[in-house]
């Protein structure tokens, strides 16, 4: 008998006990954002019912009590990901903001005209338009890594795609859209031979089990609390110390300031020179009870609870008449996501059918335009499951597709 | 909350219109072509008109997306036909009116086919699916206006 039992699970999940249009709901949207578990609602109230106070500025016990707080979540966070040192925490609004950061100072600060920067088609807007914006302003060029017809990345490119020009390399750990999961430490050692700086998209790689980016090798990486059961405004970028301590702030204002003087000043110690202004201090708190409870799962056994919903999704799926789904065939290449369409029922047609049987499932590009594009579609339906989802959920998924099919034919 | 409904939302005239639409194709001798999009979720559309002497003499779209967009595009194109610009206007408006739950215009028989959307009102998040047709309508009718008064 298992210890992990995803039934329990949710009833930490107070969103999930309700009825959507008459039904049980059935949360399959969990890439898009996971449900709260109740102890980071608590967390959330805790602190504005008993501690709330500006960090890092009082001599007052309540702010002494929120930047306890404040920077104890940063080190659980940084545990989280086996970051060497709190300090390479840096906390964002979210993944985006995140890339955002290190576009705006790293990548103002490295990158020329002429340079190159590559990503690839498998990634999400948030990991392509900061650098198109960023190689618009300095002239510098943009390359991609192709994606196969399973929609997995092309490797057998870099060696001709990486050269003494590829400043970064850019590119998510998992496919939201697809599910991919990249392989991170085979790319990085590929970039570090032509001495590219690496940033990883991990916004959907953090979120099911526990990350170790010492072993991962990459120079950044960043990722959303949302996603990993905390509140939605708050993220973290982890940078290797040297390269934050290298980088110019990316705001300007409060907190990240040592001496102000008429014409300039000097920063604040990293990571608090890229913490302008009164920070998510909640958020943050909620974050760190998001990874709190997720520490206290067995993560080989959410891995493979995860798996398990995998092969039977993909399974009932492939019953489906009119079926096509898209990404890795192979289950150990994917994350707990399934992207597809059905026969000439639009996503949006399915989504709308599954939302009546009280099935929550995203339909659209997922931000993912490059992608709908290398497989001529415009959008897909996306199921994606999490810690709390479980065997009869996807059951109620395969069910409602057959009234899709009774409506659509 | 009452719950709505599926089966007003996919009657059958919508299925039909989505499977068979009316009037898609390019029309090469259109006057004006507003190419319309709805980035959050992908539908499409480029309505092709030619407008003689203040009237739509031809509607016709190219484009792809559910099957709300497509089928309201292809009712749409049928209905104004032969219209004068200002009575195309008042359809778009009245349209509007419908799938703001105003009951009066779901029973407003120069609506024709349209009227079948009438149940879209009540899934308000694919409103903007219906009226993809009709907002490139206006456009192209703001266009037309504006060309003649230069």
């Amino acid at each position: 008998m298992s210890s992990f039992d995803p039934v329990a699970i949710r009833r930490e999940f107070p969103t999930l006990d309700q009825q959507v249009n008459g039904k049980p709901l059935v949360y399959l949207d969990n890439a898009a954002t996971s449900q709260k578990p109740r102890s980071v609602l608590d967390a959330l109230n805790g602190y504005y019912l008993h501690d709330n106070a500006n960090v890092h500025r009082g001599i007052h016990e309540l702010s002494r009590r929120a930047t306890e707080a404040y920077e104890e979540a940063r080190a659980k966070v940084a545990r989280w990901i086996n970051a060497a040192d709190p300090h390479e925490l840096v906390w964002t609004r979210g993944t985006t903001d995140a890339i955002n950061l290190v576009a705006g100072s790293w990548g103002m600060d490295n990158i020329k005209a002429g340079d190159e920067i590559l990503l690839t088609v498998l990634e999400h807007h948030s990991n392509l338009v900061p650098w198109q914006l960023l190689a618009r302003r300095v002239g510098a060029k943009l390359r991609y890594v192709e994606i196969d017809d399973q929609g997995r990345l092309e490797l057998g490119d870099l060696p001709s795609l990486l050269t003494e020009r590829t400043k970064l390399v850019a590119f998510n750990h998992v496919s939201n859209a697809l599910g991919t999961i990249n392989p991170v430490k085979d790319i990085v050692a590929a970039a570090k031979k032509v001495g590219a700086v690496v940033l990883v998209d991990g916004a959907q790689g953090a979120v099911h089990m526990p990350v170790d980016v010492q072993d991962l090798g990459a120079d950044f990486y960043a990722f959303s609390g949302h996603k990993m059961c905390g509140p939605t405004g708050i993220g973290a970028l982890w940078g290797r110390r040297e390269l934050l301590e290298s980088m110019e702030p990316y705001q300007g204002g409060g907190e990240m300031i040592e001496f102000v003087e008429r014409d300039m000043s000097t920063w604040a110690e990293v990571p608090h020179k890229f913490e302008a202004g009164t920070p998510n201090i909640a958020g943050a708190i909620g974050f760190g009870a998001a990874v709190d409870f997720l520490a206290t799962l067995p993560a080989e056994e959410v891995a493979a609870h995860e798996r398990a919903l995998m092969s039977y999704a993909m399974e009932r799926l492939a019953e489906v008449p009119g079926m096509r789904i898209y990404g890795p065939e192979s289950v150990e290449d994917r994350s707990a996501v399934v992207s597809f369409t059905m026969g000439d029922a639009h996503p949006h047609d399915i989504s709308t059918i599954l939302d009546s049987e009280g099935i929550a499932v995203r339909a659209g590009h997922h931000c993912a335009q490059l992608v709908m594009k290398r497989f001529g579609v415009s959008a897909t339906a996306r199921a994606s499951f999490y810690i709390y989802n479980t065997r009869d959920e996807i059951d109620r998924l395969a069910d409602a597709l057959e009234v899709v099919r009774g409506i659509f034919g | 909350m009452e719950t709505p409904q599926l089966s007003s939302l996919y009657q059958q005239l919508i299925l039909e219109h989505y499977r068979s639409p009316r009037n898609k194709g390019d029309l090469p001798d259109k006057t004006v072509e507003i190419h319309m999009r709805n980035p959050s979720c992908g539908d499409e559309i480029r309505l092709q008109l030619r407008i003689e002497d203040g009237r739509i003499a031809e509607a016709k779209f190219v484009g792809s997306g559910c099957s709300i967009s497509q089928a309201a595009v292809s009712m749409m194109t049928g209905l104004i036909k032969g219209r004068a610009l200002d009575e195309a206007d008042a359809l778009a408006e009245r349209f509007k009116e419908m799938m703001h739950g105003d009951e009066a215009a779901a029973k407003d028989r120069s609506m024709g086919d349209l009227r079948a959307l009438a149940g879209v009102s009540k899934f308000p998040v694919r409103v903007k699916c219906a009226l993809l047709g009709f907002d490139a309508l206006q456009e192209a009718l703001k266009q037309t206006a504006g060309g003649e008064e230069h």
